[in-house]
């Protein structure tokens, strides 16, 4: 069965590469664009692995992955962040509110992809 | 007295107060000898004064400008003391080189033109690095820099993804290519279209006096190039407040326009509550005493005050000197002046009048200064504290304390006041020895001599 990544994106042409370049590699993708309501996507779809913007139109990421740490049943989800600012502070808040990886933008397509692999094995 | 510093053969090409004492001298024929004797020296370190081995100041400076018919001030006055102030500054920036400063006077009379070169590149590196501390301040901070880079990395990330799709995907499908071409060229425009926005952004500011670290420096760099004075505001209609502002283009920051605006109408307001040739006439008459000048406009001291440093400079009183500090000590207005050099970051000296005024509101302090790098340019200073109340009964007091310097030139200190205090910029850069108000060390570790304790 294929593994299932939800991708929390706004940039319709990166949410178009990555799950296209995620499908190939075997990948069920799913896709969401808000903020607001990106916490009922994961619990609605509840997937293997999240990619998960900072930057996302009326909640951020970070909001997000608050949430996710706080939800007993989602405590434990593997995410990846995704994000164009890659200043120390962003990846360390990722990291405190229990962010799995991190990457920046612009970003290898092969490097996303393996991370993802990575963080499913492990997960 | 006086009247003969400007007779000119030398004493105009005059640098240093030892090289004028020196000239003066050589000029009315007394011997090295005999001027040491009027002064009460020996001739040997009188030769040590002239040749500015020894900073010189108070009673042996007055003396020797006794014995020379000169006023102090024609021995000391002159672009000199603020070089050699700045080159303080200069090696108080850098203590890890260990600059001779108790030779400062020395370097300045011998090397002139090397002063001059370090004294435009501590002001130029002064310069850069306000600089370069706004534009990281506006890299962390500017909404609108920060948004635009972030949409210019998204684009370039969706690009570098597609592209890489196209390239290394070999079994792509007609559909496919064409989706991810599209893609690229709707993300190639909107990156080209990013970019010039934020080119326009930048190139729109990069005259801007980026260099201003505030918008309070923002508006004393602009209030200091008008000489705090503005003509049009001076006249009884229209009120050109919003004309001043509107077409200013030094006041780039919202905050800035809206402090200058403040400025601006409490000008127009005192403006006319002191109607400019009236009041010009009176502070000649009254010898610029805010506390006459007061009663006869009915206006508040600190509004007399501001009056006074907005004099026009074809008065010949731009050297009206204006500082101004909230209850925190912290210097909120500063118009530059030749007779005290105002600190522009951190703490002032504790001995200014101003802050013994914040420590008595609204009894007036006024005292003769002289600076402690300038020996025998005396100033009278006027102080006053006020405090107001913008929350009413139920919020706190704010103080403000505000301090005006009048030029020795343009009157006689009353003989009322007491002996000078001297003062200095701030510590660190102040060669006053056994200052009770010192706070840090100073770098002028020699300090100035002030004929105490001369050696005969």
């Amino acid at each position: 069965m294929a593994n299932h990544v939800l991708l929390i994106e706004d940039e319709p042409n990166i949410m178009e590469a990555i799950r296209f370049i995620l499908s190939r590699d075997g990948w069920k993708v799913t896709c969401h664009a808000d903020g607001a309501t990106a916490m009922a996507a994961i619990q609605r779809a509840l997937p293997d692995v999240v990619v998960l913007d900072v930057m996302l139109p009326n909640r951020s990421g970070f909001d997000i992955l608050k949430d996710l740490r706080g939800d007993p049943a989602l405590k434990d989800l593997p995410v990846l962040m995704l994000t164009a600012k890659g200043q120390a502070k962003d990846r360390e808040l990722a990291a405190l509110l229990g962010s799995n990886d991190f990457m920046t933008k612009p970003f290898s397509n092969a490097e996303v992809r393996d991370r993802l692999r990575a963080m499913v094995r492990h997960g | 007295m006086g009247g003969q510093a400007g007779d000119g053969r030398g004493m105009a090409r005059s640098a240093l107060t030892g090289t004028r004492i020196r000239e003066r001298r050589t000029v009315l024929g007394i011997k090295q000898a005999d001027l040491a004797r009027m002064a009460e020296i020996s001739p040997s370190y009188l030769n040590l004064i002239e040749h500015n081995r020894r900073r010189i100041g108070g009673k042996l400076l007055t003396r020797i400008a006794r014995s020379l018919a000169v006023e102090v001030s024609a021995l000391t006055q002159g672009a000199e003391a603020t070089l050699i102030d700045q080159l303080g500054e200069a090696a108080a920036a850098h203590p890890e080189i260990d600059a001779e400063v108790q030779r400062i006077d020395e370097f300045v009379g011998r090397f002139p033109g090397w002063a001059a070169l370090i004294q435009d590149l501590q002001r130029r590196t002064g310069q850069l690095e306000r600089r370069v501390a706004s534009l990281v301040d506006r890299m962390a901070h500017d909404p609108i820099l920060s948004t635009s880079l972030h949409e210019l990395l998204t684009k370039v990330s969706a690009i570098k993804s597609t592209a890489s799709i196209l390239m290394e995907t070999e079994d792509l499908d007609h559909n496919w290519t064409y989706r991810f071409h599209r893609n690229l060229q709707a993300d190639s425009q909107k990156l080209a279209e990013g970019a010039a926005a934020l080119v326009d952004y930048l190139d729109a500011e990069k005259d801007a006096e980026l260099g201003l670290v505030s918008p309070q420096e923002e508006v004393e760099a602009w209030l200091n190039r008008h000489q705090f004075h503005f003509p049009g505001l001076e006249t009884e209609v229209p009120d050109l407040v919003e004309s001043v502002i509107g077409r200013n283009q030094a006041l780039r920051s919202a905050p800035a326009r809206e402090l200058a605006r403040a400025h601006l109408h409490r000008y127009r307001h005192e403006a006319l509550a002191m109607p400019l040739e009236a009041f010009t006439a009176a502070a000649l008459a009254e010898d610029f005493d805010p506390a006459r000048l007061a009663m006869r406009f009915d206006c508040e001291l600190p509004a007399v005050f501001r009056r006074l440093a907005s004099l026009p400079s074809d008065s010949g009183l731009t050297q009206i000197g204006l500082v101004a500090c909230d209850g925190a000590g912290a210097l909120t207005l500063r118009k530059s002046s030749d007779l005290l050099s105002m600190p522009r970051f951190g703490a002032a000296c504790a001995l200014w009048p101003l802050y013994r005024a914040l420590a008595q509101p609204m009894a007036p302090v006024r005292a003769v200064l002289e600076g402690a790098s300038r020996p025998g340019q005396r100033f009278l200073a006027y102080a006053i504290s006020h405090a107001t109340y913008p929350q009413g009964f139920a919020g706190p007091a704010i103080y403000e304390s505000l301090m005006v310097m009048i030029p020795p030139a343009r009157l006689e200190p009353p003989d009322d006041i007491g002996p000078p205090q001297i003062v200095g910029t701030s510590c660190r850069v102040c060669p006053l020895r056994g200052c009770p108000a010192r706070r840090e060390p100073t770098i002028l570790a020699d300090g100035f001599d002030s004929g105490a304790s001369n050696p005969q």
